[in-house]
């Protein structure tokens, strides 16, 4: 990093970052300049989020210099950072949800004209934004009414609007389909041809040698890599990352997936998402559930268990009939979901460790009065079994890193002993050191003969995990894959609903 | 008791975090000043005369504290305990010919109220839960109703329980057991009850998962709807019994009976660390800040250092100050 030949426009040196006696980040180099695209990658926990944080200035490092255009500055605030031309775009979106499109791009930098606001303009400039990042939202449409992928699009283009010198993104692809993806790649492509220094993490590696023209490696808070992209491979970045060989990432399938059936359904109709599911599952096999963002995957999941109105033909749990109509129900048939949304729908972020593990299986830990000597205890197991990694048993939820979280997400639903596991992106936005451990987990519970379903917008996922994949397009399933045939090709074509032969499809997927 | 659902990111190890002191302080400064000012503060008399007078706002508090802390609210409480007492005392008032001066119509009295409590808390809860109306606008509703419903059924003037069998209730306020008077040990017993369920039961556990975050309570087994409904009904129960207490104290109801009691309630549970917004809560707080409340009133009517129409300010900037403290050790945590 010591040959700079044109200043940086946004620079760390020696970076210190503590929380309280303990330091996150060991002095950290990273330097963004005009007109690159730089990848910073790591591992959950690794200090990638401290980092961005500290370059944005939404937090104070503890030591180090901060150099904007080579002159040391230091950002009191988000406000500061911003000025400079700072521009940061959380995981989490940063919209008002009850304001419209353009309302949000605007926001806090409303046009006028004289006393009043100028719409006309403020409508015409907020048109050419989305236009840019091929949006179709409406400028007067409620940001809570969007699609995930539209409030990224929506977040990208109020950094358009406001000429940032550099812009920050944390996972944007994350919540994005591959075609969505696509279109931000196109946009950063732009950006960067513009000028604007670009920092982006993701999980995704492929990603990364795709767009990334420098990448910083980080570690256990330190940087343990930082090159051109050119000079990295895909393998190297993990192994980076990890601090070991992860070409192993999958386990080894069982050879005899189980003839003994678990649950049996037939004409699963969860209205609006889903019609007509029918499928069989064994005990010992993980069968994998694929489709496009938005074809009723979850809705049919989570129908299944009770979480939402469903009916259903027939269903059998063990050769019985069962009927389910609450969650309830699906627990004390040994059924349970794993929701694909840890942060809003699976742990309580205000709250610690111990009463979010215990909340869906209370009853279990005491009938009248809760036994919190059997908590802690379930507890210390599960952060042993789980290899959870938190700074302080007290802490709350919402520190854990995302790997720690999801981790702790699968502990929670283990307590409920379930039969039947079914997992929804169990590894979205989690390291590869911790996916590494979810996947031997998952194995090792198939091969203890539970029935597992994981539903996945992975297809190398699905590919190395799956016994059999059912491959799901609006609301129906559209065939189902076993053995040699789950191949990405197949499951692209039965998800976008094309021949065998026609291969327009995948070039618009991937 | 509640070292584990303090704020976590505390550096230090041995001292609670300004939430659980910060009450407690206050409380204790109180005390202080009251007896430095007044060396009657701390006789047994007046000591009974506060618990007593804190016993109606206390019971009503600790159902608010549940329903609070699984992110709903109550403003009809003070408006239902009128409507409670009027409709005790006008069907107590009517038996009376039938059933005599004796227990039975005293019990038949406290049946109406709990049942009315009951009825009234579950009317509130279906239409939050099951008709999905915000709880604020429900119980806004709901308070002009039974305020209007009152002053209804006295047409304008005061309900008042036959002399007689007022003289014979009226020991359910005045006396007790060991010079302790009733509404104090039914108030003990109902914070105890509250304060084990809200930690240690499953139901405490519910509440607070419910009010954090109710999709990650849905996805984990809990009946949301089922307990927000009982913490209505709860609350409704409760304000049946602070009635059963407060009707004997003076024998009649009016359209003034009860006024702003949902405010005092609410105030205190706010004082005690509950969190507004819901997700946390604990009974042992709203107990302190019920007694913070009543110790201002009866500090300022003992001396005249502040004239005790301050009583509403003073309370006012608690009220606000204790949320600012809260918010403090939230941004420490």
């Amino acid at each position: 990093m010591g040959e700079t030949v044109t200043t940086a426009t946004l620079e760390l040196r020696d970076i210190r970052k503590s929380f309280g006696p303990i330091e996150v980040l060991h002095g950290i180099d990273i330097a963004l300049r005009s007109g690159e695209v730089h990848a910073l990658i790591g591992e959950n926990g690794a200090g990638k989020s401290t980092t961005m944080k500290i370059l944005a200035g939404y937090q104070p490092a503890t030591s180090g210099q901060i150099l904007l255009d080579g002159k040391e500055v230091t950002f009191n605030s988000l406000h500061e950072g911003e000025e400079a031309g700072i521009v940061m775009i959380h995981q989490e979106f940063n919209l008002a949800e009850q304001l419209t499109v353009e309302q949000n791009i605007f926001l806090g930098r409303e046009l006028r004209k004289g006393w009043l606001l100028d719409k006309a303009e403020m409508r015409r400039l907020t048109r050419s934004y989305l236009d840019r990042v091929k949006c179709r939202a409406h400028p007067d449409t409620p940001v809570s009414k969007l699609s995930n992928s539209d409030k990224q699009m929506v977040e990208i283009a109020k950094a358009l609007s406001r000429d940032a010198r550099v812009v920050i993104m944390d996972e944007p692809t994350a919540v994005l389909t591959n075609r969505e993806a696509g279109i931000l790649f196109e946009q950063v492509r732009a950006m960067r041809e513009a000028g604007t220094a670009i920092l982006f993490t993701s999980h995704k590696l492929s990603e990364v040698a795709e767009i990334a023209d420098q990448v910083t490696v980080m570690r256990d808070g330190a940087v343990v890599r930082a090159c051109a992209a050119s000079d990295i491979t895909e393998d190297e970045m993990a192994t980076a990352m990890v601090g070991r060989d992860v070409s192993d990432l999958y386990p080894e399938h069982r050879k005899d997936a189980g003839s003994d059936l678990a649950l049996s359904v037939s004409g699963l109709d969860v209205p609006g998402f889903a019609q007509g599911i029918s499928f069989d599952l064994y005990r010992g096999e993980i069968f994998g559930i694929a489709g496009l963002i938005g074809s009723g995957r979850t809705e049919a999941m989570e129908g299944l268990c009770g979480l939402r109105p469903a009916t259903r033909d027939q269903m059998q749990i063990n050769g019985q009939d069962v009927s389910i109509r609450k969650p309830s129900d699906a627990l004390a048939q040994g059924l349970c979901y794993l929701t694909e949304d840890r942060k809003l729908r699976g742990l309580l972020l205000e709250r610690g460790m111990r009463e979010n593990l215990t909340l869906q299986a209370l009853p279990k830990f005491g009938t009248l009065l809760i036994d919190r000597s059997a908590e802690e205890k379930a507890l210390d197991q599960a952060i042993k079994d789980f290899d959870i990694r938190a700074g302080r048993r007290d802490v709350k939820v919402g520190n854990l890193s995302g790997g720690n979280q999801q981790k702790l997400l699968l502990a929670k639903v283990m307590q409920s002993e379930p039969k039947i596991l079914i997992v929804d992106e169990p590894t979205r936005g989690i390291d590869i050191g911790t996916k590494q451990q979810i996947y031997a987990f998952l194995r090792r519970l198939a091969d203890e003969g539970h029935a597992i379903i994981m539903v996945s917008s992975e297809m190398q996922e699905l590919i190395g995990m799956a016994d059999r994949v059912a491959v799901m397009r609006t609301g129906r399933i559209a065939g189902t894959l076993s053995g040699k045939d789950i191949t990405e090709d197949a499951i692209v074509r039965l998800a976008m609903g094309v021949g065998a032969t026609d291969y327009g499809a995948k070039k618009e997927l991937a | 008791m509640t070292s584990e659902t303090t704020n976590s990111k505390q550096s230090g190890r041995a001292l609670p975090s300004m939430s659980v002191l910060g009450p407690i302080l206050a409380l204790v400064l109180l005390v202080v000043i009251g007896a430095l000012l007044n060396p009657n503060f701390l006789g047994a008399a007046n000591i009974t005369n506060v618990l007593a007078r804190s016993a109606f706002i206390g019971i009503i508090a600790v159902g608010m504290t549940f329903v609070i802390t699984a992110g709903g609210l109550d403003l009809s409480v003070g408006s239902m305990a009128a409507f409670i007492a009027g409709l005790m005392i006008l069907v107590m008032n009517a038996a009376l010919p039938s059933m005599g001066v004796g227990v039975p119509i005293i019990l038949l009295g406290m049946l109406v109220a709990i049942v009315a409590g009951i009825l009234a808390g579950l009317l509130n809860g279906f239409l939050i839960t099951t008709v999905g109306i915000e709880a604020f606008i429900v119980t806004l509703g709901s308070m002009g109703i039974y305020r209007s419903l009152v002053t209804w059924l006295a047409d304008g003037g005061t309900l008042s329980l036959d002399f007689g069998l007022r003289t014979f209730y009226r020991p359910v306020y005045f006396d007790g057991i060991l010079g302790i008077s009733w509404p104090i040990i039914v108030f003990a017993l109902v914070v105890i009850i509250g304060e084990i369920v809200m930690s240690r039961a499953r139901f405490g556990r519910h509440c607070a998962a419910t009010g954090s975050n109710e999709h990650v309570a849905h996805y984990s087994n809990v009946n949301v709807n089922r307990t927000r409904l009982i913490t209505y009904a709860l609350l409704g129960l409760l304000v049946g019994v602070a009635t059963i207490m407060y009707v004997p104290r003076l024998g009649s109801a009016s359209s003034s009976t009860g006024v702003l009691w949902e405010l005092e309630a609410i105030a205190a549970v706010i004082i005690g660390g509950t969190v507004l917004k819901g997700g946390f809560g604990r009974v042992w707080g709203t107990v302190i800040g019920v007694l913070i409340l009543s110790l201002i009133d009866n500090i300022l009517n003992l001396t005249d250092l502040v004239s005790p129409y301050l009583n509403g300010a003073i309370q006012g900037v608690i009220i606000i100050l204790a949320v600012i403290l809260q918010r403090e050790a939230k941004a420490k945590g």
